[in-house]
């Protein structure tokens, strides 16, 4: 722990804390392997400056010798980036750029149970990076689309070939972005939450 | 040039739900219950996205973490933002917040979690809000 004592915590910035009358916050997951642009997006459309929580994971070591009969334990430093877009002056949007790994997932009580949704963020230079992923999602239920980060030297794949590739059905929308852009960022989100609400409205029609 | 290939998955069966506690009361503004002397679990669980206030008054003699905490809250502030503010992990930061809760030193604001049906009024809102950004 790293506690420096309450006069040095520097706190959110005036212009960064919310409004007495926010009184509910929901989240989205973004999730993808290593370097494809989940920091990136977090910033491209957070309003504040994005932040960082971070857990620690002990793991017994494997394959110790047991010279000490001692069950060595190893730690990692899990970070996980976010960001908050105000929604109404009672609703808030938090925005978690979460590792692909799923043993990591479990560090964040109800990450993904909770979360409105998943964006699952692609680089089509190592597409089966997130192959995991989206199979783990799909376990949990928990409803995703999926954004082609598009850098420059990745292979472009057409959509529906992709589709195939990642083995999607039609109705799982499947985006191209720049996560660099703000606009690019919030049309993927936008793409999510009309996803979402056409779920809601298939399983509970007006 | 062709893509690797993925297999679709299914969603797992979901865990029986806990059973139906007997015998105590659960009193909504107070979810929050310390670790039993066992040091069993937490009654109640603090998400990411629970908003934490800080109550007016404050307490006598606050520890270090705790006066760092009120001070921060004094506006809603989620329980992520407190946790890289006072750079804590998130678990210590439940345990912190958990005991503040239960001596009604700050309140918490639930978040909206997904349910089997989504609220579509949130979803809507959110996605105004998104077009304004
Ligand atoms: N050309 C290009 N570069 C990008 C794009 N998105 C991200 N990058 C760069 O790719 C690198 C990785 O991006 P990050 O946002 O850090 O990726 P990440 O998923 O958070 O990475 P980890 O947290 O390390 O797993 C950075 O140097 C970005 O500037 C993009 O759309 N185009
Ligand atoms: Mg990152």
């Amino acid at each position: 722990m790293d506690f420096k004592g309450s006069d040095t915590v520097p706190g959110p910035r005036t212009e960064d804390q919310l409004p007495h009358t926010a009184e509910a916050a929901v989240k989205i997951v973004i999730v993808g392997g290593f370097g494809v642009g989940k920091t990136t997006m977090v910033g491209s459309v957070s309003e504040i400056r994005p932040l960082t929580t971070e857990e620690t994971m002990t793991q017994a070591g494997i394959g110790v010798d047991d010279n000490f009969g001692s069950d060595t334990k190893t730690a990692t430093t899990v970070a996980m980036d976010f960001g908050r877009i105000s929604i109404t002056e009672q609703l808030v949007l938090y925005l978690f750029g979460t590792p692909g790994q799923e043993r990591f997932w479990f560090l964040w009580n109800g990450l993904f149970d909770g979360a409105l949704g998943a964006v699952v963020l692609i680089d089509t230079r190592r597409l089966e990076v997130s192959f995991d992923v989206m199979g783990r999602l799909e376990e949990r239920g928990v409803p995703f689309v999926v954004a082609v980060n598009t850098f420059p030297d990745a292979p472009r794949y057409p959509v529906d070939e992709l589709r195939t590739a990642l083995d999607l059905p039609e109705e799982i929308p499947i985006i191209e972005c720049d996560v660099r852009r703000r606009a690019s960022s919030r049309d993927v989100l936008m793409t999510l939450l009309q996803f979402l609400h056409a779920l809601a409205m298939a399983k509970a029609p007006a | 040039m062709t893509p690797p290939k993925r297999q679709r998955r299914r969603p797992k069966e979901k865990p029986a739900p806990p059973p139906p506690q007997t015998g105590k009361q659960k009193n909504p503004e107070r979810l929050f219950v310390v670790a039993g002397p066992d040091g069993g679990e937490r009654d109640g669980d603090l998400d990411l996205v629970t908003l934490i206030v800080a109550r007016a008054d404050p307490p006598p003699s606050p520890t270090p973490e705790q006066s760092a905490l009120l001070r921060l809250c004094t506006a809603p502030l989620s329980v992520a933002e407190l946790s890289a503010y006072l750079n804590l992990p998130f678990s210590m930061m439940t345990v912190l917040l958990t005991d503040m809760l239960t001596a009604g030193l700050v309140t918490a604001r639930n978040p909206i979690v997904r349910q089997t049906v989504a609220d579509r009024s949130i979803l809507e809102a959110v996605m105004h809000g998104l077009q304004r950004l």
